[in-house]
């Protein structure tokens, strides 16, 4: 694992799974789309508002593992002192930020027609709200220091902290209200919980895969700009340093 | 250990003598509770049914508001270098800093509670249990805010900053703090309440000092 550290080395495997990954999540799309939002059957109860949760529950799904990969990488970074770790974190905290503000939306616009408003103290809103101020305390501390390294190991400490209170956070509010379904995907020996009907997972399952490897795609973008950011601003400085160095008089 | 004691005292010493950082708290503390009446009306049933609440959140906001100077000053006049230089267990010197902070700050914030609690028309049986919440809570504040404060040394708008880190973390300490209140209230049991606050100090206090610890580290590098 360890030879992932070294960004050269981490950029050619990660510039060789792009195309496929980027090839995925356009296939996965372009079908999980219109099946998801309309050749899919309405809901009996629900009816067309069901479409909503496939972006809702991909969007969720996608905030908790982000922060995951976060909390993961910081604690890598910390330990290790992994460059790539650091850069993996801090590219991934806007996308974690907005797949929770995209979760916190649609779920509004769920809840109006459903519960007939915008916003109910449950547990389950309260702990993703929670959640993006997280998002937004990493981000606003990673960069609050005039010296970026001060700022990745800082913004990987809190990372670290709020995986430890994530939990926490989580069971607090969930016995303070109580008011969302329960959890529609359960996990049991036979496979999926048959309690949702297949025609409305299988869309579901392609909208998070899709979802995912979105994610991962534009990961590998923003790695790549960052590290080329760095190239850039490396070729500057040096050419700086040449100059000074020719007329010192400047 | 004598680094412990020495830093200890030399904290309380120097709050003792700035006594007005404490002070200042306390009266936002007060301001603080004593808005809430002007917002939802002085009707008793209202405020006694918000009290605790309300005498939680001002307590957690007058602690925010002191965390700043937990490692601010030692940080910007070089103590913060020496302690690190010195080879000293930064466990240990975190751990000193926050029973200073919390002495100075929680402490006056639990004696003062009960007088604002009666402000807000807090019925005679939640007395107790307030204060007793507050004890078990103060310590998670401000163990976590230490570890906040340490986060945000030398920031660009590290107040900010800081409520933004450590406000979240508080909420679960304020859901059980008011709910054992509320539960006194309605004459059911507040102990189940009670014991996980003090099960959030006892985490907090195993774990809050070495990420303080590390914190401080890095921001002295």
């Amino acid at each position: 694992m360890h030879k992932f550290a070294n960004p050269t080395q981490f950029m050619r495997i990660a510039n060789a799974i792009y195309p496929w990954v980027a090839g995925i999540c356009v296939l996965l799309f372009a079908a999980a789309i219109p099946i998801a939002l309309m050749f899919s059957p309405p809901d009996y109860q629900q009816g067309e508002t069901v479409r909503i949760m496939y972006i809702h529950v991909s969007s969720a799904w996608l905030m908790m593992m982000i922060y995951g990969i976060i909390a993961a990488n910081s604690a890598m970074f910390l330990i290790w002192r992994h460059p790539m770790a650091n850069l993996v974190a801090r590219a991934s905290a806007p996308m974690g930020a907005v797949f929770c503000a995209l979760a916190l939306i649609t779920g509004m616009l769920w809840g109006q027609p459903m519960w007939g408003t915008f916003w109910v103290w449950d547990a389950r809103l309260t702990s993703t709200l929670i959640l993006f101020f997280l998002y937004i305390g990493y981000i606003a501390l990673a960069d609050a220091f005039e010296d970026s390294e001060r700022g990745d190991k800082a913004a990987a400490i809190l990372a670290l902290v709020g995986s430890v209170n994530v939990p926490i956070i989580h069971f607090s509010v969930e016995w303070w209200n109580t008011l969302h379904q329960p959890s529609i995907i359960k996990a049991s020996k036979e496979g999926v919980d048959s309690s949702v009907h297949s025609s409305i997972l299988l869309p579901l399952f392609l909208m998070m895969g899709a979802f995912t490897m979105f994610y991962f795609a534009l990961l590998v973008l923003r790695l790549r700009s960052e590290l080329l950011a760095a190239k850039i601003r490396n070729a500057r400085l040096s050419q700086i340093a040449g100059h000074s160095a020719a007329q010192p008089a400047e | 250990m004598s680094v412990f004691t020495a830093l200890l005292s030399r904290d309380l010493k120097l709050a003792l003598r700035q006594s007005a950082d404490s002070l200042t708290v306390i009266a936002f503390f007060a301001i603080a509770t004593v808005l809430f009446p002007f917002g939802v009306g002085p009707e008793a049933e209202v405020l006694s049914r918000i009290a605790a609440g309300v005498v939680w959140v001002a307590a957690l906001l007058a602690a925010l508001l002191s965390l700043d100077r937990v490692f601010t000053v030692d940080f910007e006049d070089g103590t913060l270098d020496q302690l690190l230089l010195n080879g000293q267990s930064m466990t240990l010197v975190v751990l000193a800093k926050v029973i200073a902070h919390w002495l100075t700050t929680g402490v006056p914030l639990i004696i003062m509670s009960p007088v604002l609690a009666v402000t807000l028309q807090l019925p005679a049986e939640g007395y107790g249990t307030l204060v007793l919440a507050l004890l078990l809570g103060t310590p998670t504040v401000s163990l976590v805010g230490a570890l906040g404060a340490a986060l945000v040394l030398g920031a660009r708008r590290g107040g900010v900053l800081l409520s933004l880190l450590v406000l979240p973390l508080y909420i679960p300490v304020l859901i059980f703090g008011t709910a054992a209140v509320e539960a006194a209230l309605t004459g059911m049991p507040s102990a189940p309440m009670l014991s996980i606050l003090g099960g959030f100090a006892l985490i907090a206090v195993t774990l809050c000092p070495f990420g303080t610890a590390a914190a401080l580290r890095q921001a002295a590098e």
